[in-house]
């Protein structure tokens, strides 16, 4: 790994990531499942729903990963999955990273009371058991995929404050953020205008480091029942039905490597990044 | 001249050292406010959220007959303005009494006993498995950077940590269970067989206690493939951040002038290099714990077992306010003692700190 492709705000050389073997075969993963997602209805062999034909067949060639409890053809489902949860766990991660950005600047930006406020809460946060709380709050909002994503942001926002706020601490004192306040701009603008490109470099990356999380708890609160609800097709919830019919292998085997495989691609391709950036932003990453 | 006597290393003199007492009462002060702001915040978000816990808690004839409702609610206590129930609650915490389950209709607290310690036993078996190979092959990783054991190892780490805990326990279960027969089932016991009493609560220490080797083989048995599907995760983070604390300390001078002096090279990472290193794996250790605890819920819905994670998500999915925040309060509660106990000891590990006092 050289760090000679990198410049010094933690952006990189156009083409250093694409000698990083681990991040090409990360993007590859994800490009895969993206293609299957939008083109879904055409690379199905059956329609996820459909309930003609037996119940528990094992992989043939008529149905590559076998066919679950309903008839339905795993392989169709796990290919429809794709459409689920690559959507909503990007939300999450954006929903999740716009409000722990914003909290944790307004935090590092004001400073003084209004910034130990902040990160007293912030502190608490970390303390959460994440998942508790969001069972919680996906149980009371109600089992749907829409109110888990609401509940693991409520959750998993602090990481992104944390970040922003120090990335926010130091930039601060550059004279040309002093400079734009004395000639009178707003808040809003040194915050958006000054401020901003300091920070979105490391955001991104852990926003990229974030998705398989993201990713890995969206399909376990569906795993539990909290999530999508049936018939939709989504990977956790596939998961859930071979761990009831658990001698039936390919019931719960399928939907999980999708989820082990996007979850890798992702993190594949977030820790190259990292590696790239300046080594102090990703030891911020890291802890 | 002959160079000053270096000081044996002794935790006795590390903890009595100055300002090691007032250090650990600010820090208790600070936990003590820190698990009130928990207690808040987890009940300001429970009560945020639209949910109708007794309509949750009581069935649909019941719900419908408003003397039963009210009731109900005057039982625990829903019937107050939300200010009072939270004064009311905080007031019985300070007597160590967390309420009573809306949904078991036993003290939390009786509860708490019950489960926590089916779950502390697998996690700590989890963390310990996970520092132990964590640290190995990090070490691994780092010292043969770029070369083949470090991007084989690189793999696996990243793969451990990309995987649904929910589906690795399901495949483990079908695989060492259903298929080999070495794992013995769910649970933590044989159906029917008699618990150990309760000392600790952990199967394992219980059974040495009473000297009943037999059930300790039992409980052991059990317990091995919840506790190392847990431990993948934290094996993934604890090695990749062992191989990064360990790359940045290689960069040192003096680890160069330790290997030119000649020292063994296992003499060099094990005084020169894993004694630094040690301090932020620590910490990391720390935080892994505690995500031991919540990544249980997940394990123990697979493998039947009666911990913590179980009675969360009935808590959770019964609309059990009590349950909930006590569940919350032992968590945070592990996360901030762990804490405690990585800034100790970084006091005994870390000389600086020390003196620093």
């Amino acid at each position: 790994m050289s760090l000679s492709g990198i410049t010094k705000r933690g952006k990189m050389k156009s083409n250093s990531i694409w000698r990083q073997p681990l991040a090409v075969v990360g993007v590859s993963i994800i490009a895969i499942w993206t293609f299957l997602a939008i083109f879904a209805p055409w690379v199905a062999p059956y329609d996820p729903l459909s309930q003609a034909g037996d119940k528990f067949v094992p992989p043939s060639s008529a149905h590559w990963f076998g066919t679950d409890e309903l008839n339905r053809d795993i392989l169709s489902r796990v290919i429809y999955g794709a459409r689920t949860s690559l959507p909503y766990a990007l939300l999450l991660v954006v929903l999740s990273a716009l409000l722990g950005s914003f909290i944790g600047a307004v935090s590092g930006y004001f400073g003084g009371k209004v910034d130990s406020v902040i990160m007293r809460i912030t502190d608490i946060f970390f303390a959460f058991p994440g998942i508790v709380l969001a069972m919680a709050v996906a149980a009371a909002l109600g089992p749907q995929i829409r109110n888990a994503v609401i509940a693991i942001t409520i959750v998993a926002w602090p990481v992104y404050a944390r970040l922003v706020r120090g990335l926010i601490l130091n930039a601060k004192q550059n004279d040309y953020v002093t400079a734009s306040s004395l000639l009178g701009s707003s808040s809003l603008r040194t915050m958006l205008v000054d401020l901003r490109p300091n920070i979105s470099g490391p955001v991104f990356v852990l926003s990229a480091l974030e998705v398989g999380n993201a990713l890995l708890l969206l399909s376990g609160l569906s795993f539990l029942g909290l999530g999508a609800q049936p018939p939709t097709a989504e990977w956790g919830s596939m998961v859930s039905m071979g761990a009831v019919n658990f001698d039936r292998w390919w019931v719960g085997l399928f939907p999980g490597l999708a989820i082990l495989t996007t979850v890798l691609g992702f993190n594949f391709i977030g820790d190259t990044l990292r590696d790239a950036l300046d080594p102090r932003t990703a030891k911020a990453l890291r802890n | 001249m002959k160079p000053a006597p270096v000081k044996r290393f002794s935790v006795r003199r590390a903890l009595s050292g100055a300002g090691f007492l007032p250090f650990i009462v600010r820090r208790l002060l600070v936990s003590i406010l820190l698990i009130f702001g928990i207690s808040f915040i987890s009940f300001s978000i429970t009560q945020l959220v639209p949910g109708d816990p007794v309509a949750a808690n009581l069935g649909q004839s019941a719900y419908s007959d408003p003397e039963i409702v009210a009731a109900f609610k005057k039982e625990f206590g829903l019937d107050q303005p939300v200010p009072v129930q939270y004064i009311k609650y905080v007031g019985n915490l300070l007597q160590g009494d967390l309420g009573v389950s809306l949904s078991s209709k036993r003290p939390v607290m009786e509860d708490l006993r019950e489960y926590f310690p089916a779950t502390l036993e697998i996690a700590l078996i989890a963390v310990f498995f996970a520092l132990f190979v964590g640290i190995l092959l990090g070490t691994i990783s780092a010292m043969t950077r770029d070369r083949l054991p470090d991007q084989i190892i690189r793999v696996f780490s990243l793969t451990g940590v990309s995987m649904p805990v929910f589906w690795t326990a399901l495949t483990t279960f079908y695989l060492f269970f259903f298929l080999l027969g070495w794992a013995p089932g769910t649970g933590r016991l044989e159906p029917g067989a008699e618990t150990p009493a309760q000392v600790t609560g952990l199967f394992t220490v219980d059974a040495l206690l009473e000297g009943d080797f037999a059930t300790f083989r039992q409980a052991f048995a059990y317990l091995l493939l919840p506790a190392g599907v847990l431990a993948i995760y934290a094996v993934g983070v604890l090695t990749r951040f062992t191989r990064a604390s360990v790359l940045e300390i290689l960069g040192n001078d003096y680890v160069r002038s330790a290997r030119a002096k000649g020292l063994p090279e296992f003499t060099v990472i094990r005084r020169h290099v894993l004694r630094p290193a040690l301090l932020s794996i620590i910490t990391v250790a720390g935080v892994a714990f505690s995500s031991l605890l919540a990544g249980s819920v997940l394990v123990e819905s697979v493998f039947s077992w009666p911990g913590l994670g179980q009675y969360a998500y009935r808590a959770a999915v019964g609309l059990d306010l009590p349950g909930i925040m006590g569940v919350s309060m032992i968590v945070a509660t592990v996360y901030i003692l762990m804490n405690l106990l990585v800034d100790v000891l970084y006091r005994i590990i870390d000389p600086q700190m020390r003196e620093a006092g």
